[in-house]
């Protein structure tokens, strides 16, 4: 390599150098990902609910990976109320039947985490608010959801989330 | 240090010539806060907050070693650990107040400290690095203290937790994801619960670092002043110490007055009784709202409520509310005017209460419940603090024409007397009494 301007030198540090420096950002890995969702945490838990007990009109807070999850059972006049909207004038454009099992389009089964910064919505325990489109309402910053967990007004972005579930009988759902 | 009359060190003392020799530490600490310190002779009360912010540091970090000594940062027995300090730790319940209320206290003198900052424009040339690291040691401290607040795991606690972190979730892209990484979870747990003790026993001491920072680039061209004409000769300043040491010993007992007076007499005048219920991750308190230090920037976060263009209204707000942080960053280049003292601009002092009272309004609103009209209130009152910063100050700073300024400091204190003594050789002797 004489001659050339690189001394053997210069080729022995810039290598020793980048040595380290990759063996640092690698040592920076673990110290990184230590922060994620642990094994136990993630370890995806599933949860079977008994629906027997709710009525029409009636919801209740279940819980899943330790966050709410509302189990409600639409009434006629709700779920008229949810069809009756146009769909492409909503923020998160969806219908009732793409939230909903075929069929079961009465049981509307969401996450009870404000798609804003995260709170419980009220509108699932006996005697709550439902905010003034007749589903649930969000306290902290004012977000309404309409019979479908729609958001229909306030700082939220998207609809209550739809957890994955499926009805193992028609009175027992499983979710997750 | 920056001066050329500044006091010498001369230990007399063999030991101290001693260890003066070995480790230079007795020399760094006269040069900087002792009689080897030149300070303007026209400091004002308005100068004590920064003594005061180390004093409150200091305080935060002995309380809080304590309480850690007795505190248990597992999600099942937070909240009885705390209780346990409050009734059953020899003490404890002071020093749990004294904690709480030091923290409030901490804001208090550090937020007065901003706005000093703000009237004099001591965040001017020379001084932009002291301003900017200033800027990183509030950022830092909202860290620690919204930290510190989830640890009693109450009910503010924990959705206090969900929707700081809530806020990284509205970033594109990377924020779902980005919130499960910062709480190790779906929601707040043990997971982080636990990192939040660890990031708030550190951040103080990080704190403390930065603040070493800020006074070194303090020392480089030394304290500004009411007038903001820069110091031109001895007679201008007086040593740090005996002057400021007693000037800010006074403040010192002032602010131990107060905050005496809300550690033993309204402990929880300044928090929030819902913190006193257990966390619930399945209700969420009616009316969440952040420790009173956050009101005005949380009024901002809250004020958007609709969608800007292609920017989603959840976006949007923290994108406000951060910004209204970092807009200071800017303020050195933002604020052209070449006088740096308030007394002497008509129209930017105007302005200046204008922002005060905007801020104050805010922050009214952040801690209101989100419906009408504080939401409508909220609106305007961030509009016109992205106003102020963004297009009254540089505006004023060009059309504005100043008062005149002294030549001096001294001739400010002294009067334009033929008598006042100029002459460099003057011992800095004490403020004469007009
Ligand atoms: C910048 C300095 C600091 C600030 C602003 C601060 C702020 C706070 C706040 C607001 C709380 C909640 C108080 C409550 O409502 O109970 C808290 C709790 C706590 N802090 Fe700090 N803190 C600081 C420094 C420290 C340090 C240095 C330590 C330990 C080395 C510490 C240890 C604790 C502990 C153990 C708690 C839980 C006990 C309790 O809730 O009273 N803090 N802190
Ligand atoms: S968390 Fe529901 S509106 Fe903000």
């Amino acid at each position: 390599m004489a001659g050339d301007g690189v001394r053997r030198r210069d080729f022995i540090n810039i290598a020793a150098v980048s040595f380290a420096g990759v063996g640092g950002l690698a040592a920076l890995y673990p110290l990184i990902s230590q922060m994620a969702p642990s094994a136990d945490v993630l370890a995806e838990s599933s949860t079977e609910i008994d629906i027997s007990a709710i009525a029409p009109g009636q919801a209740i807070k279940a819980v899943w990976r330790k966050q709410p999850v509302f189990i409600r059972n639409l009434t006629p006049e709700e779920i008229k109320s949810a069809d009756a909207v146009d769909v492409a004038s909503l923020r998160d454009p969806q219908t009732l039947e793409q939230r909903t099992t075929a069929g079961k389009t009465n049981w509307l089964i969401t996450m009870g985490v404000c798609t804003h910064l995260g709170c419980v919505p009220l509108g699932a325990g006996e005697g709550e608010v439902k905010g003034e489109f007749g589903g649930y309402f969000c306290p902290c910053h004012g977000s309404v959801y309409d019979t479908a967990a729609r958001i229909r007004k306030g700082p939220a972005p998207k609809n209550l989330e739809v957890p994955p579930h499926e009805f193992s009988s028609d009175t027992v759902v499983k979710i997750g | 240090m920056s001066f050329p009359w500044a006091n010498e060190y001369k230990p007399s003392h063999p030991l101290m010539q001693w260890i003066d020799e070995k480790l230079p530490l007795p020399r760094f600490v006269y040069n900087a806060v002792g009689a080897g310190y030149p300070v303007p002779r026209n400091l004002n009360y308005m100068w004590n907050f920064g003594v005061l912010a180390g004093f409150a540091l200091v305080l935060q970090i002995v309380t809080g070693v304590v309480l850690a000594m007795h505190y248990a940062a597992n999600a099942g027995v937070a909240f009885d650990s705390v209780e346990h300090i409050m009734r059953d730790v020899n003490w404890g319940w002071m020093l749990r107040y004294a904690h709480a209320n030091g923290a409030s206290m901490f804001f208090i003198v550090v937020y007065t400290h901003i706005f000093r900052g703000f009237f004099y424009s001591s965040y001017k040339a020379p001084r932009e690095m002291i301003w900017l690291l200033g800027v990183v040691i509030f950022l830092l401290m909202m860290a620690t203290a919204f930290m510190g607040y989830v640890l009693p795991w109450g009910q503010m606690s924990f959705w206090g937790a969900k929707v700081i972190t809530g806020l990284f979730s509205a970033i594109p892209l990377v924020g779902p994801p980005l919130q499960e990484w910062l709480l190790g979870g779906f929601a707040p747990d043990n997971a982080a619960l636990n990192r939040f003790f660890s990031l708030h026993f550190l951040l103080p001491f990080v704190i403390l670092g930065v603040i070493i920072l800020h006074v070194w680039a303090l020392h480089i061209p030394g304290s500004s002043n009411p007038t903001g004409v820069e110091v031109k000769q001895e007679s201008d300043t007086v040593p740090f110490h005996p002057y400021y040491t007693a000037k800010d010993g006074f403040g010192l007992g002032i602010f131990l007055m107060v905050y005496c007076a809300l550690v033993f007499f309204a402990p929880n005048l300044l928090g929030h009784p819902d913190n006193y219920i257990p966390a619930n991750p399945l209700s969420t308190p009616a009316h969440i709202v952040p420790e009173w230090y956050f009101w005005p920037f949380y009024a901002i976060l809250r004020a958007f409520t609709s969608d800007f263009l292609i920017i989603p209204a959840k976006l949007m707000g923290v994108l406000a509310m951060f910004s209204a942080i970092l807009v200071w960053f800017f303020l050195p280049w933002l604020d052209t005017s070449p006088v740096r003292s308030g007394h002497y601009r008509p129209l930017f002092r105007k302005f200046f209460y204008a922002l005060v009272i905007d801020v104050l309004v805010l922050g009214y609103c952040g801690g209101a419940p989100a419906e009408e009209p504080y939401v409508m209130i909220s609106q305007i009152a961030s509009m016109y603090y992205f106003l102020h910063f963004l297009v009254i100050l540089p505006i004023v700073s060009s059309i504005e024409t100043p008062q005149p300024l002294p030549f001096s400091i001294t001739e400010a204190v002294l009067g334009k007397d033929e008598h006042a003594t100029l002459a460099p050789a003057t011992p800095p002797s004490a403020p004469a009494v007009a």
